[in-house]
């Protein structure tokens, strides 16, 4: 008999006790893992949100702050705003393609895997890179409009809301993509087949059968990128200006430059509170995927 | 007769639904290939802007040359900045991979207190920004001088790759039948001899893919590696990046080709691997 995994865990279900490592060298096992964790990760991020409300004295004056100065707060909706757009786009964009890899065989699937999956593999630093070549005054982009004659001079696409919002769905597409196509490729021909059979068109076939079905992964994609989006730093500081702030450029900028760490710590605490509410409350539909490449 | 007419309605559907799929999927072939022409575009244009002859960036550029190249490799910071990277990365391959399979071993196999909340701090540093980690990381190290150091991103980045080597053992582990280790240790064999000589050869390929994931989570790693990096110890992400901002020349173009096509060569062995062994198993 084989082990199978339990359905919404990576680590699989509940193993029979013959085979089962004693708890003694289980705990042996998992110690260096707990110990680098806890070292390298929790007690860091703890340290950084104690220092925010306790120093120099016990006070919330830091997330007050956020609360109470416009610019805190425009940047914050503008966190979620960008946020929700890259999510509306990617999802707009890769459902499409999503389909279309599972529906195709042979090789355009394997042309279109390649395409999903080598800008994945590609580090998130050069494909900013590569946004700011193409968008920059005398980029790609700027040239290709004064040569079909679409403006005269340059126009300025760096550095904007629209700069950002582009890169950021281009970098997050697949991690939209690959999980609605996981769902899509499962369900059966048959159904639609079915559907069609019995005297559905086939759009009407395609919103009542095919569309239901892929919902679970439409649900893990838009929470997977929409969480992603929230908390990305590469993208926004290099195609970002400082029209386009979001919370994490934000905190970096709180670090570095004003060096008012406690401060970067409340912004901090607040971007992971937002981001754990999300998993937390919608961990059933996360689990369906996992193992892909995080930004 | 009635099932004649049948067998013809439903011929005739399902024709009428071949053209008609037909010529949807022509109409969806043209959007489908501009939304990867959009995906695939930024990933290609390093490529001929690394072998123009401008020291502006062009396109398309103008001759060929491999000058940027030898700028790259001929420039000492570059090359401290890609050693240093190269380092940490191997370093962090070893450590990430040996604490990552002795937990997944643990984490499936063993009985353990609290295992639940375990599994979910395991998998924490692949859902909390990293801007949050990278900005708890500085202010951590700083006052220990671990800010540009070599072990400091060691446990940085192991902390980070972490996951990625437990996701893909425990996968493994999860399709080893546990009874061949059963029958090793009614051999006689130990609990460290079986593992050693059954269950590692069998995991193998999850060992490997997990070690890979690790290698690039460390060597393609931006956010952390920005903050934690000083003037001496800077990676080659910290210094791209510091490039970009400042002096933005083809030779960016040279060392993100040369990043991409590292990527590329080792997640496509690990892609084809994995279909390879998936096959090997339908057949």
């Amino acid at each position: 008999m084989r082990a199978k995994p339990l359905a919404g865990s990576p680590f699989g279900g509940r193993p029979t006790s013959a085979r089962e490592y004693g708890p003694g060298l289980s705990l042996l096992l998992v110690a260096p893992l707990v110990l680098l964790l806890v070292g390298g990760f929790l007690y860091p991020v703890g340290k950084l949100f104690w220092g925010s409300i306790f120093v120099p004295e016990a006070t919330f004056a830091n997330y007050g702050r956020i609360l109470q100065e416009p610019l805190f707060l425009l940047v914050l909706w503008r966190t979620f705003e960008i946020a929700f757009v890259v999510t509306a786009l990617a999802l707009l964009l890769g459902y499409p393609v999503a389909l279309a890899m599972a529906r195709v065989s042979g090789r355009t699937a394997i042309l279109i895997a390649a395409c999903v999956l080598v800008p994945l593999w590609t580090s998130v630093l050069v494909r900013s890179y590569a946004w700011i070549v193409l968008l920059q005054r005398n980029g790609v982009v700027n040239n290709a409009l004064i040569e079909t004659g679409l403006t005269e001079t340059p126009l300025r696409l760096l550095y904007t809301q629209g700069a950002v919002i582009a890169a950021m769905t281009q970098v997050l597409l697949p991690f939209m993509i690959l999980p609605i196509y996981s769902v899509v490729r499962n369900i059966p021909d048959d159904l639609v087949r079915a559907a069609r059979n019995l005297g559905a068109g086939s759009l009407q076939a395609f919103f009542r059968v095919t569309v239901p079905l892929s919902l679970p992964g439409v649900t893990a994609g838009v929470l997977i990128t929409f969480i992603l989006s929230l908390g990305f730093y590469i993208t926004p500081a290099l195609v970002g200006g400082p029209g386009t702030l979001m919370m994490s450029t934000l905190i970096g900028q709180q670090t570095t430059e004003l060096l008012d760490w406690p401060f970067a710590g409340a912004l901090a605490a607040v971007l992971l509170a937002a981001t754990l509410l999300l998993v937390i409350f919608f961990r059933r539909a996360l689990a369906l995927n996992k193992g892909f490449k995080l930004g | 007769m009635a099932n004649a007419d049948l067998v013809l309605a439903e011929r005739a559907v399902r024709e009428k639904g071949h053209i008609a799929s037909n010529t949807a999927a022509l109409l969806a072939a043209v959007p489908i290939g501009l939304i990867l022409f959009f995906l695939l575009l930024p990933t290609l244009i390093v490529i001929p802007m690394s072998v123009g002859t401008s020291p502006y960036i062009e396109f398309p550029p103008r001759g060929l040359t491999f000058k940027w190249y030898e700028a790259y490799f001929s420039d000492p910071d570059w090359m401290a900045a890609t050693w240093f990277s190269l380092r940490i990365a191997v370093a962090t391959t070893f450590t990430a991979t040996v604490i990552g399979t002795l937990a997944a071993v643990a984490l499936v196999r063993g009985r353990l207190p609290a295992k639940e909340y375990l599994q979910a701090l395991t998998l924490a540093p692949l859902i909390v920004p990293h801007i949050v980690i990278a900005v708890s990381l500085y202010l951590f190290f700083a006052p220990l001088g671990l800010v540009g150091n070599f072990y400091g991103f060691v446990i940085a980045h192991s902390m980070l790759a972490v996951p990625y080597v437990v996701i893909t053992v425990s996968a493994a582990l999860q399709r080893f039948d546990p009874n061949l280790e059963l029958a090793a240790l009614n051999c006689g064999a130990t609990r460290v001899q079986a593992f050693f000589h059954i269950v590692l050869p069998n995991i193998l390929p999850g060992v490997a893919a997990g070690a890979v994931f690790a290698f690039l989570a460390s060597f393609d790693e931006a956010t952390v590696a920005f903050f934690i990096s000083g003037i001496e110890g800077k990676t080659i992400t910290r210094k791209m990046f510091e490039d970009i901002d400042f002096n933005l020349t083809p030779v960016i173009a040279a060392v993100s080709t040369v990043l991409t096509l590292v990527s590329l060569v080792l997640m496509s062995t690990i892609e084809i691997a994995r279909r390879r062994s998936d096959h090997g198993r339908r057949e």
